[in-house]
């Protein structure tokens, strides 16, 4: 089926291009950083992940929010689904792929990351993160893969992959849970160090995924004539904004634990990310912009007219997942080192290889992404001769 | 075959290119390499052969056994006890590692990077 | 004869299961090489304790300085094991280190406080916790609790995720951001440097207490402000001093357990 890659249309290729410039770009960078050492990034001994972690927890979201897709379409038989849930399996596929970038990017010693396996332990949830991550994207490779590949010959697909779809559902969450754990266990980080961690992943993880998948989807009905359906998308909107209430709503509920109890160090970094503190306000911006553009995205798709009609549904998914990369990618990186473990704070800002090489890593997951979304198209468009048995062509 | 005008040929640049080691070092043998043994020292901690086929095991199991279970002490063959460190034991005999170590490393083109931390006696001459 | 791709495949599959299979193999055999158990010993003037811990006089610590002992414990450590002087804050790497009070206990702060200990400097270092968060959360075991109660450090497994910087709640870890081995000046060729890529922090000396010889930092004090023993002896100086007199440790509320002692009264 790969060969459907390789041919396209100008704009496929100018697109395909354009994204391997960057990849490029970023690649030069990261030589760059693999030869000086991570000294080129932003990052400081008080606030030592960055830019790569926050990125990399954000797309631990999107790639388990794309089980709200097919959680539906095989356990509950919502037919309206049938249509994109693979784009869902393979944009869990590509947000993966650009996890465990990230995860390499931000590694001081890359070539020792074997280490991880060859000594595993399992005291550190970050063994138990790379195992559900690497599994998670052999699962919906396996399953994307082959269904899509059913679907090329005109068959149903085969008996055995239903477990693994099932597995596939159930070890979604999973990841997302294992990557709040990572931090919601850590003493003497205030920001984390809160049981609705998990929760809150879950709930932007399950907004900013099938928005994710909205965009693409509406994207690849004006470019490529696919049509997801009306229904579907109406259900996914539906989806996004009851999970991005969700989200918005634990966010309040830290607010009032930290602000009502009145306890300093709960407070110090909402203060620092929303007001500034002590004089440092790098996020501020960030911040008030998150909390204006999940406003705005709430507001569309709340209300049924604005949700129903295109235009205002791409609007509000972009909000969304913007006000959700924010707020969970770069947002709750810094707000966990600040203040320091001395109550003091260092301020973080990406520097410029950094964002190249973050762009990079993006660009490679939308490249994944473009491929194999292209390939499902192909295979959904063609009539062509599928397989030719002693002689004889079967058409679809 | 199908298309073998362009398989073949293929396959050829395919192992040629996989095989370039080969031809680079084509007629180097008779440079085989001879590090300088320390001169006031005769013998090594083991046997020579020993040291030849096992020294990385051996400074590897060092490693663990000095860092990992706290034991600093190395009771050699002949029964004479050796304090585990690279730089406080080893380099009091191998004290350059350009003349030794570097000599059988350059030779089959593997860069261990034992010198980014261990500081080379040549190295901490220099820097003092 | 006709290999079919499905066959093509599962012989490569195969193959692959094999080669791993024989690696594994070989690397058993080769471990047969290996010394026996007995071969490693500790040697006898080693110092030998089963909970080490230190104890700092802040008063006296604060005489030295007044007698202008020049941070002799900083430089001693930082002198044995190559720690450099990084000029920017932001990523500097440091062992042992002096600040105030309100940055050693921040939950502790009140003004009264703050104007008793306005003077008296507090050192910083590696607590060497009971139950360190760094340790529980190292993906390699590159970081550990050896069996006499010292957080260690195995640099060769260190894969740099940071991870340990994140869990430890004292800031006593730091990153080489850069190789570090250009912003050492006078360099101890007994003692390696690190490279860039790996996270560091002081080690209690093991290496000096393998040699029957207590850390740097208390040996250069001359003050004698710096009291290292074992908690696990009753009879060792740091128990009798803690059974005598006030001491507290940085956010013990964190049930960290941790090993350095600060005597305030």
């Amino acid at each position: 089926m790969i060969e459907k890659a390789l041919v396209g249309s100008k704009k496929y290729w100018f697109w395909v291009l354009f994204l391997l410039t960057i990849i490029f770009i970023g690649f030069v960078c990261y030589l760059y950083q693999f030869k000086i050492g991570l000294g080129i990034t932003g990052m400081s001994r008080d606030v030592s992940w960055g830019f790569y972690i926050a990125n990399f927890t954000f797309l631990v979201g999107v790639a388990a929010g794309a089980v709200m897709i097919v959680l539906p379409y095989y356990w509950h038989n919502h037919k309206v689904y049938g249509k994109i849930t693979i784009l869902g399996e393979f944009l869990a596929v590509a947000a993966v792929t650009m996890c465990i970038l990230f995860v390499l990017v931000d590694l001081g010693q890359p070539m020792r990351v074997l280490n991880v396996i060859r000594f595993p332990t399992p005291n550190s949830i970050m063994f138990y993160d790379v195992i559900v991550l690497n599994v998670y994207l052999l699962l919906n490779l396996i399953c994307g893969w082959t269904v899509l590949h059913a679907e090329y010959k005109g068959t149903k697909y085969p008996s055995w992959l239903k477990p693994i779809i099932y597995l596939a559902i159930v070890w979604a969450p999973s990841i997302h849970i294992v990557t709040a754990f990572l931090y919601q266990g850590l003493p003497g980080r205030h920001f984390w160090l809160t049981a609705v961690m998990a929760p809150r992943f879950l709930a932007s993880a399950f907004s900013a995924g099938p928005a994710l998948v909205i965009i693409a989807a509406l994207l690849l009905k004006k470019v490529a004539n696919f049509d997801p359906g009306e229904k579907a998308i109406d259900s996914l909107a539906k989806t996004v904004a009851y999970a991005f209430i969700a989200n918005v709503l634990l966010f309040i509920f830290e607010l009032f634990t930290a602000f009502y109890s009145g306890i300093h160090s709960h407070q110090a970094p909402i203060k620092y990310l929303f007001v500034g503190l002590e004089g440092h306000a790098e996020w501020v911006p960030f911040m008030w912009a998150a909390t204006i553009l999940a406003i705005v995205g709430i507001l569309l798709l709340v209300i049924p007219q604005t949700r129903k009609n295109e235009t205002t549904l791409v609007i509000a998914s972009i909000a969304v997942f913007i006000s959700c990369w924010i707020d969970k990618g770069i947002g709750l990186i810094t707000g966990g080192y600040t203040p320091t473990p001395f109550e003091t704070i260092t301020s973080y800002r990406p520097t410029l290889p950094e964002i190249g090489i973050t762009l990079g890593v993006w660009a490679t997951g939308f490249l994944i992404m473009t491929i194999l979304y292209k390939i499902v198209l192909e295979v959904r468009a063609s009539t062509e001769l599928v397989v030719k048995y002693e002689g004889i062509v079967y058409k679809k | 075959m199908y298309n073998a005008n362009k398989v073949i040929p293929g396959i050829i640049i395919f192992i040629l290119f996989f095989t370039i080691p080969i031809w680079l070092n084509f007629g180097r043998l008779e440079a085989i390499p001879k590090p300088e043994l320390p001169k006031k020292e005769k013998k090594c901690i083991e046997s020579k052969e020993y040291m030849r086929a096992y020294h990385m095991k051996l400074l590897d199991d060092w490693r663990k056994k000095a860092i990992r279970e706290n034991k600093y002490i190395y009771t050699a063959s002949d029964g004479k006890k050796y304090f585990i460190s690279l730089q406080r034991t080893c380099f009091k005999c191998h004290n350059d590692t350009e003349k030794f170590c570097d000599k059988c490393h350059n030779f089959v083109i593997t860069h261990p990077d034992c010198w980014d931390c261990h500081i080379a006696p040549e190295v901490a001459k220099k820097w003092q | 004869m006709a290999i079919k791709r499905r066959d093509f495949l599962k012989l490569t599959g195969l193959t692959l299961v094999g080669t791993a299979a024989s690696a594994a193999v070989g690397d058993l055999l080769t471990r047969g090489e290996a010394k026996a158990e007995e071969e490693y010993a500790s040697p006898p003037e080693a110092l030998k304790g089963k909970r080490w811990a230190m104890v700092i006089d802040v008063k006296k610590c604060k005489k030295g300085k007044e007698k202008g002992c020049n941070e002799k414990c900083i430089e001693a450590c930082h002198y044995l094991h190559n720690v450099p002087s990084i000029p920017d804050k932001k990523k500097e790497i440091k062992w042992i280190w002096e600040d105030e009070f309100e940055h050693a206990f921040p939950e502790q702060t009140n003004e009264y406080l703050e104007e008793i200990f306005k003077d008296i400097p507090f050192l910083f270092l590696c607590n060497h916790c009971d139950n360190p968060p760094c340790v529980r959360v190292c993906p390699t075991k590159a970081t550990f609790k050896n069996e006499e109660g010292i957080v260690m450090m195995d640099f060769h497994r260190c894969i740099g995720c940071r991870f340990c910087m994140a869990a430890c709640p004292y800031g006593a870890r730091s990153f080489n951001w850069v190789d570090p081995r250009p912003y050492i000046e006078k360099v101890n060729p007994e003692y390696p440097t690190r490279t860039k890529g790996v996270v560091e922090k002081c080690l209690f000396c093991y290496e000096r207490l393998a040699k029957g010889k207590m850390p740097a930092c208390v040996e250069a004090c001359p003050e004698k402000a710096l009291i290292f023993g074992d908690l696990a002896d009753e009879n060792s100086e740091v128990s009798k001093i803690l059974r005598e007199r006030v001491a507290i440790r940085r956010k013990a509320e964190l049930g960290t357990g941790p090993a350095v002692f600060y005597l305030i009264d």
